[in-house]
């Protein structure tokens, strides 16, 4: 088991006060909340602070995890010989052990000070697990499905709680949504004194793609077109979700231009698709040969045409 | 380990659920959840519904409201108030992001 040292999470001497505590986790709380923070690794954050917060706000959990003895965060340690007693010390390895969900599972036991139920009776619901899982737009437009690992606490014989990796294959539903979820009732932590097991979230996110940027049900991509292209228009091929299809590039194209294609976008899971827009971006080569500078000179000498007239 | 999924549901904007079941998942007092509806921070499907139904994202809005509840200590008016800033936040971002797309810039 590895030690979690929750003074230094919340940057808190261990003589710290109810006060201090409740001061110091707020203060982070303010910080790292997933809610309020724009920190890409606020959510990892808050997990640790609102752990610690959990175990040193509480005077009865704190003094049991303050029986473990000062140690340095990430120290692999063996429990103390009455807490490895009551998990059967030859039958349960502490291993891969969480050292929150130890302290949880003493709560719920009533293990804690001699076996008596020292905390209210209250039901507790479990805590609820969230994840994350990354699929391509391909999927979006079609549906299919992914597999999504979690690490969850399973119970041995003993009631030892170890975190186990669970492999769960979703159905994502054409047309889902960036930031959708996914939610299974009763697959997160468990209660307590009776309280229902929490619930596990899956969170959707859209993996970037190579070359279509997402809002809502609308695409986007940079169509490039030559100069030729965009002053003489075009029949142009462009890739959508779908396949390939062919686009009528009007003559006298700027860049910059929004070309709609009309259900061309992702689908909804009721109502229609969205669109798909081909923003126009015109290029000129980074080298021109001899003769195409010739006939650039030819047509600036004929041309009316002011650019920054307009 | 593989587990069956037959229990996922997704929380979408089209199934719906009722005001009950919010509150039974969410842990919200039934005070807390009619506050937030008073304040439009949920809306109903109808609002001119005898029993109102409310749309499965909700449930993500409400345990939200709990979690924020619950982590800083808020009472009434701050969980409405700091719903309805969630609220335009998650407005604001969408907003971007729609004109990041648009204008093809990096997020």
């Amino acid at each position: 088991m590895k030690y979690k040292d929750y003074y230094q999470t919340l940057g808190i001497e261990q003589t710290a006060t109810i006060d201090d505590v409740k001061k110091a986790y707020r203060k982070l709380a303010h910080k790292y909340h997933p809610d309020v923070s724009k920190d890409p690794k606020g959510e990892e954050k808050f997990k640790e602070i609102a752990e610690a917060y959990a175990t040193l706000k509480n005077a009865e959990k704190r003094q049991e995890y303050d029986d473990l003895g000062k140690r340095t965060a990430g120290e692999s340690f063996t429990p103390p010989p009455e807490w490895q007693q009551h998990y059967g010390a030859s039958g349960s390895s502490f291993e891969d052990v969480d050292i929150s969900d130890l302290l949880n599972a003493f709560r719920s036991s009533g293990f804690a000070n001699g076996s008596t139920r020292r905390y209210a009776n209250r039901p507790l619901p479990g805590v609820d697990y969230s994840v994350k899982v990354s699929v391509s737009l391909e999927i979006i437009f079609s549906g299919g499905e992914t597999d999504v690992t979690v690490e969850l606490p399973k119970y041995d014989k003993n009631g030892l709680p170890h975190r186990t990796p669970h492999t769960f294959r979703i159905t994502i539903p054409k047309g889902a949504t960036e930031g959708q979820r996914l939610r299974l009732a009763g697959k997160g932590g468990p209660g307590t004194d009776g309280g229902k097991p929490g619930d596990l979230y899956v969170i959707l996110n859209i993996a970037p793609h190579r070359l279509f940027r997402v809002t809502g049900r609308d695409l986007f991509f940079d169509l490039v077109l030559a100069p030729w292209e965009a002053a003489l228009g075009a029949k142009v091929e462009i890739p959508t979700l779908g396949g390939t299809l062919e686009l009528d590039i009007k003559p006298g194209t700027s860049s910059g231009q929004r070309l709609r294609l009309p259900k061309r976008g992702l689908p909804a899971q009721q109502g229609d698709h969205g669109n798909l827009y081909a923003v126009t971006q015109i290029v000129v080569p980074k080298v021109t040969s001899v003769r195409e500078r010739e006939l650039y000179e030819q047509l600036a000498a004929a041309s009316d045409f002011k650019a920054r007239a307009q | 380990m593989k587990m069956n999924a037959s229990e996922w549901v997704w929380l979408n904007n089209h199934d719906v659920c009722s005001a009950r079941n919010l509150i039974e998942v969410s842990g919200l007092s039934s005070e807390e959840f009619d506050e937030l509806v008073d304040v439009g921070v949920i809306e109903p499907v109808d609002e001119t519904a005898q029993v109102k139904s409310f749309h499965l994202r909700y449930v993500v809005t409400v345990n939200t409201a709990r979690r924020l509840r619950d982590d800083f200590d808020l009472d009434l008016n701050g969980v409405a108030l700091a719903m309805t800033l969630v609220r335009r936040i998650d407005e604001l971002h969408e907003e971007l992001a729609a004109t990041q797309a648009r204008l093809g810039l990096e997020m």
